[in-house]
């Protein structure tokens, strides 16, 4: 399948077992908070209680006074050490100069705009010791109207940035075809509102951070990066005026990514700031009530969409508007959400026309970012209810209306919405969508259980079957690097620009390298992330490490292998032509055999790269078999079914991990997950016995099908991202089940969460 | 969440315990199991200036059973309640509602005399304590008393306990084997508070008619307490169907929770009707 010049599958597509389980399992990881640098200080960050006001004093004289503690650094301190004014860290992905104002600023000076917003950082000799110092801090706030909802924002009544005259930053707009001419002529279309609550990934590890500053070397070294080090390096350079060259940041063991670890925090540049300004190693680990309040939020969208129908089920267009609470300021990810609600509404569907717009508007409550799925999430319960709705109407079986849409091989490239600001086109890359849906109909047994529909059982509970499906888009450019450096042992060091966030990188890559160069797994060393590295890299978010940083290791191997056959060639007095590298790299002419331990003293280091602006897309179907009790409103999973065809599998053992543990994610965003506000701003959910996240027993019947049947054309190894695809369709599937158990009390879940009082009051006011 | 600065003792008698909680003055807190302080502490909910550690005091982790009834010391364990076999028999429904307390690492810490002492409305011990005519034995400076569960529990978080006051011990009074009982639990997660659960029992007369029924509630309901009017519908009469639905009804209409973010006061009232339903439709069976 499209593989590279002397890429011999081998241990790719094979189930090899985590490499880096070994360690984790042993108790050998490092995360950010086991390390502890001589003359380490501990950080705790003060936070606003208020969601909204004006900052009339800070007192932190007290607090200075206390035993232990070093220095505390408000707004001011900071902005006086920044050219006069506070660094605001503003979009990494999608930015546009117009948005660039609604960044956030590292910590409040002036205003405060949501509960959790830095208001000063206190150092102390341990980390008690400083939250103690936080209690003797007095802040003085005058409090200001709260924009409590995306309603409210809409009104521009209170601003939360006066001098920018409107709470909503951008309108998206994602287009196709006709979508007017298409609704005036369509013979059905059906209009509906659907909204997903404020939810978000919650990882086992809360975020860290650790600066060591070397005022000699003129060096700061940051640890607890993950996700995208380099575009961390790049802002925290620029905010702390300091070159590139003079700041690393490097990647510690992680306990979840999901989206939400590793993009740059207020605290990545609090932390360096004040270590650079004491001199000493600080150190900042994020409690829970914190993490749960301040780590990005997402999926808090609600739509007016409309559906336009031939009377046979073909979908002729879709259009609607999407409102995305964006909280108080736009974040490093914000837009992606936003953008991606919009274009990928459509989701796997040949839909001609299409017009979407999705408006980010700001209200006082944490900022969003992206959470697996971002976007495609929210897409997929909005246009699987739909389509459901609508083949109701139509009287088409909801199998054959979704079958009559989904496009397959003929239709192959098929365009999407086009997004604009700034303009993007994309189009499906590869696949014949009506395989996976197939699939997963036969796997979980469709028909044969189609007569339970709506039926109750002998408990009285009512038994619905839930169908959708879903693309996952992955690979994003710009491109990716690959170093490869053979040591004087002869194993060969793989340096790659890709960050391991928990997804199984360093297997995933290692399989990939070791059938690149011919070298077995355990010759191969594997270093990620970190900018110590490499020139430049880019990390994983995007479904992207395993085509691009994958294709950048092939890219590297062919290179290593060029650069064996030219020292070879040297020592052998032959041309590189007549050199043959064969197994385990060793290089030879007829009978003349050199090891690549002795070649390395040459000093064999080579660089590769991909560079790829075109998108993959991994594509599914999904099922569920759900009984919910209409007395409790109680649903009960019993069955879950994921089919995805990822282009290749390169480790279906971590393919298929990935695809159960989002589709558990998805299923605790669908039923139980809920960050909560009241209507003053202040937040109810600070802790993990308010915010609901599913546990290992909690959903036992979930079984992921990953297929290889259509590779990508966009990259060598015909692979395409595979990390989120479990997630996407999750709530669109549950909810649709529900619907299905309940059609008989004609109740229409609308909105998430599916929690029993949630159904059991769409049981109590039932509507069509 | 690091806990606030506070002095620790841990006293190896009663008395020396509660001498340390009324010399501070009602600043101090007593520690057992932790399961709920510990939590408020890292929160700095509260910043008690002394915590009063139990666990050195020696006869209150206790389980004595007798004709009389049964006798649960303070510092008994869930995991404890579980593993007895006694209980199985002697107090069913001590275990069965104990079952839906937290999870496997809390019941291993938590303890009887913690959670009635916090008493959180939703609570499996304060209900069972209320359902069940349950005495709890209070020492204090002044010696030592005993109060009813009824009487004990004042409103969420809230009990008549005093600052130098422990509780030492709950009585339940003997259970007769042909006594018909359910307990009925609904959490949005095994484990978690419950948003309303019942505990639920009656005697049979020799007519087979329901006698002696006492129907207690958590978590629909700011403390626990008993459902008077459900009760009143069950005894009496033979426990059938309509007679359930009756009870439930009177339920439903004796109750008048709050709501919160997890769930509105509708429906938690329509749950624990759902619930007693679902118990006596048990324990008639």
């Amino acid at each position: 399948m499209g593989a590279e010049e002397g890429f011999v599958a081998s241990v790719v597509g094979t189930p090899v077992k985590r490499i880096e389980d070994q360690r984790l399992l042993r108790g050998k990881g490092e995360y950010v908070d086991d390390l502890h640098p001589e003359g380490l200080l501990h950080a705790a960050i003060l936070r606003s209680t208020v969601a909204h006001g004006r900052i009339v004093s800070i007192n932190v004289k007290a607090a200075l006074a206390m035993p232990g503690v070093r220095g505390v650094f408000t707004g001011e301190d900071i902005a006086r050490d920044s050219g006069g004014s506070v660094p605001i860290v503003s979009l990494r992905l999608a930015p546009l100069p117009e948005l660039e104002p609604f960044g956030q600023p590292v910590i409040a000076n002036g205003k405060v705009r949501c509960v959790g917003e830095p208001l000063a950082v206190v150092v102390a000799d341990t980390a008690g010791l400083a939250e103690d110092a936080l209690e003797a801090i007095e802040v003085e706030i005058e409090s200001l109207p709260v924009v409590p909802d995306r309603k409210a924002s809409a009104t521009n009544e209170i601003l939360l940035f006066e001098n920018l005259g409107r709470n909503s930053p951008i309108t998206y707009t994602a287009a196709k075809g006709d979508a007017a001419a298409a609704f005036a002529r369509a013979p059905y279309t059906r209009k509906e509102s659907f909204r997903v609550q404020r939810h978000s990934a919650v990882c086992m590890e809360p975020r860290g951070v650790l600066a060591v500053w070397d005022g000699a070397a003129t060096k700061m070294t940051v640890s607890g990066a993950a996700k995208v080090p380099f575009a961390g390096r790049r802002i925290l350079a620029r905010h702390m005026d300091l070159p590139e060259e003079c700041v690393d940041l490097i990647e510690s063991d992680v306990g979840g990514g999901f989206g939400v670890r590793g993009e740059f925090y207020c605290e990545d540049f609090l932390i360096p700031f004040v270590a650079r300004k004491l001199n000493r190693p600080v150190k900042w680990i994020e409690d829970r009530r914190e993490n749960l309040l301040t780590s990005n939020h997402s999926r808090e969208i609600d739509i007016d969409i409309e559906i336009a129908c031939e009377k046979d089920g073909t979908i002729v267009g879709l259009r609607g508007h999407a409102w995305v609470d964006a909280g108080a300021y736009l974040r490093t990810s914000a837009a992606i959400p936003p953008r991606n609600v919009a274009q990928f509404l459509s989701g796997p569907y040949k839909i001609a026309n299409i017009h979407v717009d999705s408006s980010v508007m700001l209200t006082n409550k944490n900022p969003i970012g992206t959470y697996r799925g971002p976007g495609r999430f929210e897409g997929d319960f909005f246009r699987e209810r739909l389509v459901d709705m609508a083949a109701k109407d139509l009287g088409i079986d909801r199998v054959e209306m979704r079958r009559r849409n989904l496009p397959t091989d003929a239709d192959m490239p098929y365009p999407l919405a086009t997004l604009n600001f700034p303009e993007k086109k994309e189009e499906l890359d590869s696949g014949d969508y009506n395989i996976t849906l197939d699939r997963c109909l036969a796997e979980i047994k469709w028909a044969e259980k189609a007569p339970l529909q709506g039926k109750p059982d002998a408990d009285g509970r009512y038994h619905g079957l839930g169908i959708g499906c879903f693309i996952e888009g992955g690979a994003a450019g710009p491109r990716e690097n690959a170093r490869m450096v053979v040591d004087p042992d002869g194993y060969v060091s793989v340096f790659v620009g890709s960050t391991s966030i928990g997804q199984g990188l360093v297997t995933v890559s290692v399989q990939i390298a070791s059938d690149a160069l011919g070298v077995s797994m355990d010759r191969i060393r594997f270093y990620h992330g970190s900018t110590t590295y490499l020139k430049e890299g880019f990390g994983s978010f995007h479904s992207r490490s395993v085509v691009m940083g994958g294709s950048a290791i092939l890219d590297a191997a062919k290179n290593l292998k060029a650069a064996i056959r030219k020292a070879a060639a040297a020592r052998l007095n032959c041309a590189e032509s007549d050199v043959t590298v064969g197994a385990g790299l060793a290089a030879s002419q007829g009978a003349r055999t050199i090891p690549l331990a002795d070649l390395a003293k040459d000093g064999l280091s080579v660089e590769g790269t991909f560079a790829n602006h075109h998108h993959t897309y991994a594509y599914g179907s999904a099922a569920a078999h759900v009984t919910v009790d209409p007395r409790t409103g109680r649903v009960e999973l019993l069955e879950y079914v994921t089919v995805e065809d990822v282009g290749r599998i390169i480790n279906p053992l971590t393919t298929n991990g990935q695809a159960v543990g989002a589709v558990v994610q998805g299923l605790g965003g669908t039923m139980m997950e809920h960050l909560q506000y009241d209507e003053h701003g202040q937040f109810l959910t600070g802790s993990l016995a308010d915010y609901l996240l599913p546990t290992a027993t909690d959903f036992p019947n979930i079984r992921a099908i990953v297929l290889e049947n259509s590779p990508s054309p966009n990259n060598p190894l015909g692979t395409k991202g595979a990390g989120e695809g479990g997630i996407v369709p999750v709530g669109g599937v549950i909810a649709n089940a529900v619907a299905n158990a309940l059609s008989s009390l004609k109740a229409e879940p609308r909105e998430l969460p599916l929690s029993p009082p949630k159904i059991w009051a769409l049981i109590q006011q039932p509507s069509a | 969440m690091k806990l606030p600065p506070f002095e620790y003792a841990a006293p190896a008698t009663l008395d020396e315990a509660i001498a340390l909680l009324a010399a501070s003055g009602g600043t101090a807190k007593a520690l057992s199991g932790g399961q709920s302080l510990m939590p408020v502490l890292a929160f700095r909910l509260a910043s008690p200036s002394l915590l009063v550690d139990l666990r050195k005091i020696p006869g209150l982790d206790r389980i004595d059973i007798d004709a009389q009834g049964v006798k649960i010391g303070a510092r008994v364990r869930w995991r404890d309640i579980l593993d007895d076999a006694r209980l199985r028999t002697a107090f069913p429904l001590l275990p069965a509602a104990i079952s839906h307390t937290a999870h496997y690492q809390i019941r291993n810490r938590g303890t009887v005399g913690g959670s009635l002492a916090h008493a959180d409305p939703a609570a499996e011990m304060p209900g069972i304590a209320v359902a069940c005519d349950a005495q709890l034995v209070i020492a204090g400076s002044t010696g030592r008393r005993t109060v009813a569960a009824a009487d004990f529990f004042t409103g969420a978080l809230s009990t008549v306990l005093a600052d130098d006051e422990l509780i030492v011990e709950v009585r339940f009074p003997a259970w007769p084997t042909a006594r018909r009982w359910a307990f009925e639990e609904f959490a949005m997660r095994r484990g978690d508070f419950a948003l309303a659960g019942i505990a639920a029992w009656y005697d049979l007369d020799s007519g087979g008619r329901a006698t002696n029924t006492h129907i207690g509630v958590i978590g629909a309901c700011t403390r626990p307490q008993r459902l008077a009017k459900a009760e009143a519908a069950l005894n009496g009469k033979a426990v059938d169907a309509a007679a359930i639905l009756s009870a439930a009804k009177a339920a439903t209409e004796s109750l008048d929770p709050p709501g919160d973010l997890h769930a509105s006061a509708a429906y938690r009232r329509s749950l624990a009707g759902t619930l007693l339903e679902r118990a006596l439709q048990r324990a008639s069976s």
